[in-house]
C-alpha cells in the first residue's frame, strides 16, 4: 500500500501560503485513500504556477502546453486505460486559453479528473486579470477595474451535462480530499474547482474572504446532487460560492465505454503487428 | 488501337461527376489496365464545375494526360471548360437535353442520356448512360461495369442493379447507332491483373495500421480528411481509436499525449492545421515525444485554395516551429510511397524520439491510381529505445529515473507511464536528465546539444532518387505529386535525344546535401519544378548549400497539377 510518502516529489516552488500547497497534498491524499500506486497516476497540467502540480506530485508527470493539458491527459488516458490520469490547470490556463478543449473534454467524457486551480488572477506572470476575475478586480491589466464578466465554471459544467461537478477550497484540504477521491471514482470527465488563493497577487479572494462565504453542499443533508436544474439554481443562488460534490451522474457512458471497437486491452499495451490474415482482409478493399 | 487514353467527365458538383468517375476508373483497375485519375473540385457541396480526368493505359503513368481523347459532359460548361484540351478529333459525349454545342476540332456526339435513363426507371440513371456510351466510344465490353454496378447497388436490390446495368447497355446501343464505336479510339486489351487501386490518403491510412498505430487524433480538413475517415472505419477491427478533435491544436497535443502513453500516434492536416499546430510540434521536439503529422497540401495562405493543389507548406514544415528542435520531414511521391512512409515516419520518431512531418500534396492525396502490391512485410516496426521494467531498478516511489540522460548519441531510453521503476517528469521546460526544470546556462547547453545531436550528419537513405541518363546535361529536382509529370517529360526529352535525368526528392529534413549535390554532378543545367510561387524547394537548396551556376526553376501555383507537356514545352526551351 502506497503512503503520502510515495506521493511526495521536490520541495514544491509556490509562494509561501499559495492555495495549490493545499490541492497538492489533497491530491495526494485521495491517491493514498484510493489505494493508487504511483506510477500508475499521471499529472498532466498547463502552463503557470498550478501548472507545476505535475512537477511536485509524486507520480509520473506531463508538464505540457499553456491550455493544452485536457488534450494531452485525454490522449494519455486513451492510450492506456489502466492509468488514473488527472489533468491540472489554473483558471488562465484552463478558461481562458484552453476554454475550448474544456467544454469539449466534457462532451467527450474520457475517465479523467480535472482539478482546476481556480485564484482568479494571473499569477505567474506576476498578476493580470484572468476569465474569473470579479468584474471590478484591480490588477496589472485592469487597473481601473475589470469590465468583463467572468466565467462561471460550475454553470459551463452543468449546461454541458458534465457528468462530476465539485468545488473544493484550499483552506480545507481533508473535504478536498474527499471530492478529489470521489472525482476519481467516477467514471467519465469530472471536474474538481477549487478556490486555490493567491497570497501574492490578489488580496480579495484570500483565505478568509472564502472562509467567511462558502457553504458545504456535502454537508446538507437535503442537497441532491443528482439533480441537475437544482444545482444549477443552488450555484447561481450561492453566487457559485459553494462546495462539495454538485452534482454526479452515474447514467452517462464515458468515451472509453461507448466508442466503437475501443478495447479492454490497453492500446499501448497492444502487439502493433498487424496479422497477415488481417491484414490481406484490409486490403482486399482496394482491389 | 490505343495503349493509353484519356477520358474525362464533367457536370456540376453534386450530380454523380465523382461516381461517374469512380465507377468508370475502378472498372478499368480490374481489367488489368493502369488507371490514373484527378479530380478538379470545389469548397461547395452541389454546383459548381466539377470533373474528373481519368487516364487509362497498358504501363504506369503517375500524371494526368495532356489532353483528352473522349470527355462526358453533363452540361454546356463542361464544354466550354474542357473542349480546348480534348484532342483534334476527339470524342465529346453530350447530354441531348442540354442541346449542346462543341468547338469544330470534336466529335459531338449528343446522347439522351436523361431521357434513356428516365425510361430505365430514373434519371438519376444518366451516369449509367453514358458509361455505356463511353464504353462503345473505347470498345470495351458493357460487362466490365456489372461487377462494380452491382456491388454498389446490392442493398437496393436486384431491380435497381438490373435497371443501372439496362441503362448502361441503352447507351452502348445509342452510341453504336450514332456511329460512336471508332475503331481509333479503342482500347488495347489489359492483362486482367487486379491491382490495387487507391488515392494517396488510403495508402497513408493503410499504412499507418501496417506500422500499429492506435491513436489518431484529427479535425477534418481538405484535402486530409480521408485519412481519418479510413481509419474510424478499420481502427475497430485491430484495435484503436480516431479521435475527432475540437480543433488542430487539441489533435496534435493528442497525438503527443497518446505517444507519451506509450501508443503509436499520429495526425493528419492540411496548411490551416499544420500552422495551429506549430507550439505543439516544438513541444514534441522539446519533450522528445515522437509523433507523426501528415501535412496533406493544398493552395495557401489562410483558406486560400481548399480544393486544389499546391506545394507552399516546405518552409512552415521546416521553420515552423519557434526554438530549434530536431526534426525529420518525409515526402512521399506516390501511393505506394505514402504507404511505406508511414512506418518510416514512426519508426524514425520512435528511434530520434521527436516529431516527423509527412507531406503529401492534393494531387498526391486525392488522386485514385492503379498501385503496385503493397507487402505488410515492406513495414517494419521498430520502436527505438525503451527501458521496460526489468532494466529499472526496483526502488518504491521516489523518481530515480534518467528519461534525458546524456548519451553519445543523444538519444536517451524512454519509458512508459505504468512501468514501477520508472517514474520521471516531461516538461516543455528546459530540464535536467530526470526532466526537472532546469534553466542553469550550463545545463541548457548540454541539453540543446544533446537534442541536436540526435540528427546530426543524419541524411535520410533515398532522400534523392536519381533516374535517367547518367550523363545527363539537364537534371530536373522535383518532389512529391509531380514525379509522374517529370519522368514522363524526361521520357519524351530523351525520345528527342536529350540527355536528360530526374533527381526526386523525398525527404527534405534533414536536408539531403550529398545526395542531392551528387545527383546534380555533371549536370550543365538544373531545373527544379514545383507547386509553388516563391520556388520553396529552389530556395531550400541555396539555404543548405546545394548550389548549381546554372538552375532555375518552373513554377506553377494557379491551383492546377504541372503537366507532362509543361515540363517538356520549358525544357526544350532551355535546350
Amino acid at each position: 500500500m502506497s503512503t503520502m510518502k510515495d506521493f511526495k516529489a521536490e520541495k514544491p516552488t509556490w509562494c509561501p501560503g499559495c492555495g495549490d500547497f493545499g490541492v497538492l497534498n489533497a491530491m495526494q491524499r485521495a491517491a493514498v485513500a484510493l489505494g493508487l500506486e504511483p506510477e500508475d497516476v499521471v499529472v498532466v497540467s498547463g502552463i503557470g504556477c498550478s501548472g507545476k502540480m505535475s512537477q511536485h506530485f509524486g507520480g509520473y508527470g506531463l508538464h505540457s502546453l499553456h491550455g493544452r493539458s485536457l488534450p494531452t491527459a485525454q490522449a494519455v488516458k486513451l492510450a492506456n486505460r489502466n492509468l488514473t490520469v488527472f489533468a491540472a490547470g489554473g483558471d488562465g490556463d484552463g478558461y481562458g486559453i484552453g476554454m475550448g478543449h474544456f467544454i469539449h473534454a466534457i462532451r467527450r467524457n474520457i475517465d479523467i479528473t480535472y482539478i482546476v486551480m481556480d485564484n482568479h488572477i494571473y499569477g505567474l506572470t506576476t498578476g493580470q486579470a484572468s476569465p474569473t476575475s470579479d468584474v471590478g478586480s484591480q490588477t496589472k491589466t485592469s487597473p481601473r477595474g475589470t469590465v468583463e464578466r467572468p466565467i462561471e465554471p460550475l454553470q459551463l459544467a452543468l449546461s454541458e451535462r458534465c457528468g462530476f461537478v465539485a468545488q473544493a477550497f484550499s483552506g480545507d484540504t481533508k473535504h478536498m480530499a474527499q471530492v478529489i477521491e470521489r472525482a476519481v471514482r467516477h467514471r467519465g470527465f469530472s471536474l474538481v474547482n477549487v478556490f486555490s488563493p493567491c497570497v501574492t497577487f490578489n488580496k480579495v479572494n484570500s483565505y478568509e474572504f472564502y472562509k467567511e462565504k462558502l457553504v458545504n453542499l456535502d454537508a446538507d443533508p437535503a442537497y441532491d446532487c443528482h439533480d441537475r436544474l437544482a444545482a444549477m439554481r443552488r450555484v447561481a443562488e450561492a453566487d457559485n460560492l459553494v462546495v462539495g460534490v454538485v452534482y454526479e451522474d452515474t447514467e452517462q457512458p464515458a468515451y472509453d465505454d461507448a466508442v466503437y471497437g475501443y478495447p479492454e486491452e490497453p492500446l499501448a499495451h497492444l502487439e502493433p503487428r498487424l496479422s497477415d490474415a488481417m491484414y490481406e482482409e484490409i486490403l482486399a478493399t482496394f482491389r | 488501337m490505343l495503349e493509353q487514353l484519356s477520358w474525362k467527365v464533367g457536370g456540376q458538383q453534386g450530380e454523380g461527376v465523382e461516381s461517374t468517375g469512380e465507377t468508370f476508373a475502378v472498372a478499368l483497375n480490374r481489367q488489368g489496365y493502369y488507371v490514373y485519375s484527378f479530380r478538379h473540385f470545389s469548397s461547395r457541396i452541389k454546383g459548381g464545375h466539377s470533373n474528373d480526368k481519368v487516364r487509362v493505359s497498358l504501363k504506369q503513368f503517375r500524371a494526368s494526360a495532356d489532353y483528352t481523347d473522349v470527355l462526358l459532359a453533363f452540361d454546356q460548361e463542361s464544354i466550354d471548360l474542357n473542349a480546348a484540351e480534348v484532342r483534334e478529333g476527339g470524342i465529346v459525349i453530350a447530354d441531348e437535353k442540354f442541346k449542346p454545342k462543341a468547338p469544330d476540332h470534336v466529335r459531338l456526339f449528343a446522347v439522351p442520356l436523361t431521357k434513356i435513363a428516365e425510361e430505365c426507371g430514373s434519371a438519376i440513371m444518366k451516369n449509367m448512360v453514358s458509361l455505356g456510351a463511353s464504353a462503345c466510344a473505347l470498345g470495351l465490353p458493357v460487362e466490365i461495369f456489372a461487377e462494380v454496378i452491382e456491388e454498389r447497388f446490392r442493398r437496393k436490390g436486384q431491380k435497381v442493379v438490373d435497371q443501372n446495368m439496362q441503362a448502361v447497355q441503352r447507351g452502348f446501343d445509342h452510341m453504336k447507332e450514332l456511329g460512336g464505336a471508332d475503331p481509333e479510339f479503342a482500347l488495347k486489351p489489359a492483362d486482367g491483373t487486379r491491382r490495387l487501386f487507391m488515392m494517396g490518403n488510403d495508402a497513408l491510412g493503410l499504412g499507418a495500421l501496417a506500422a500499429g498505430a492506435r491513436v489518431m487524433p484529427a479535425y477534418p480538413i481538405t484535402p486530409a480528411s480521408d485519412v481519418m475517415e479510413y481509419l474510424i472505419k478499420k481502427f475497430p477491427k485491430v484495435g484503436g481509436v480516431v479521435v475527432q478533435t475540437e480543433d488542430e491544436i487539441a489533435a496534435i497535443n493528442m497525438a503527443i499525449g497518446a505517444a507519451y502513453g506509450g501508443a503509436r500516434a499520429f495526425t493528419c492536416t492540411s496548411g490551416p492545421g499544420l500552422s495551429l499546430m506549430m507550439e505543439a510540434i516544438g513541444l514534441a521536439g522539446m519533450t522528445e515525444t515522437p509523433v507523426v503529422i501528415i501535412d496533406t497540401q493544398r493552395g495557401g495562405p489562410s483558406t486560400g485554395l481548399p480544393t486544389k493543389q499546391e506545394q507552399s507548406d516546405m518552409l512552415a514544415a521546416l521553420f515552423g516551429t519557434h526554438g530549434e528542435i530536431p526534426k525529420i520531414v518525409l515526402n512521399p511521391a506516390t501511393t505506394e510511397e505514402c504507404f511505406e512512409v508511414m512506418g518510416k515516419a514512426f519508426n524514425l520518431a520512435e528511434h530520434y524520439q521527436c516529431p516527423v512531418i509527412v507531406m503529401t500534396d492534393l494531387q498526391l492525396s486525392l488522386s485514385k491510381q492503379t498501385t503496385e502490391p503493397l507487402r505488410l512485410d515492406a513495414i517494419e516496426i521498430d520502436r527505438g529505445l525503451i527501458a521496460s521494467e526489468e532494466d529499472l531498478p526496483q526502488v518504491a516511489g521516489g523518481e530515480q529515473f534518467n528519461r534525458y540522460q546524456f548519451t553519445e548519441s543523444g538519444i536517451s531510453a524512454r519509458v512508459f507511464p505504468g512501468t514501477k521503476g520508472g517514474i520521471h517528469k516531461v516538461t516543455g521546460v528546459e530540464h535536467s536528465t530526470n526532466g526537472r526544470p532546469n534553466e542553469s546556462a550550463t545545463n541548457r547547453r548540454k541539453m540543446v546539444e544533446k537534442r541536436a545531436r540526435k540528427l546530426a550528419g543524419v541524411e535520410i537513405p533515398d532522400s534523392v532518387v536519381r533516374t535517367g541518363d547518367a550523363d545527363a546535361d539537364l537534371v530536373v529536382v522535383g518532389i512529391g505529386s509531380n514525379i509522374g509529370s517529370i519522368e514522363e517529360a524526361c521520357d519524351r526529352l530523351r525520345a528527342d535525344g536529350h540527355k536528360v535525368a530526374h533527381a526526386h526528392i523525398h525527404a527534405i529534413l534533414p536536408f539531403p546535401v550529398t545526395q542531392l549535390q551528387q545527383a546534380l554532378q555533371g549536370a550543365k543545367t538544373v531545373v527544379v519544378v514545383e507547386n509553388n510561387g516563391t520556388g520553396q524547394l529552389r530556395n531550400l537548396m541555396n539555404f543548405f548549400g546545394v548550389h548549381h551556376p546554372n538552375l532555375s526553376s518552373y513554377l506553377r501555383y494557379d491551383g492546377m497539377p504541372i503537366l507532362p507537356v509543361e515540363i517538356y514545352d520549358h525544357i526544350k526551351g532551355l535546350l
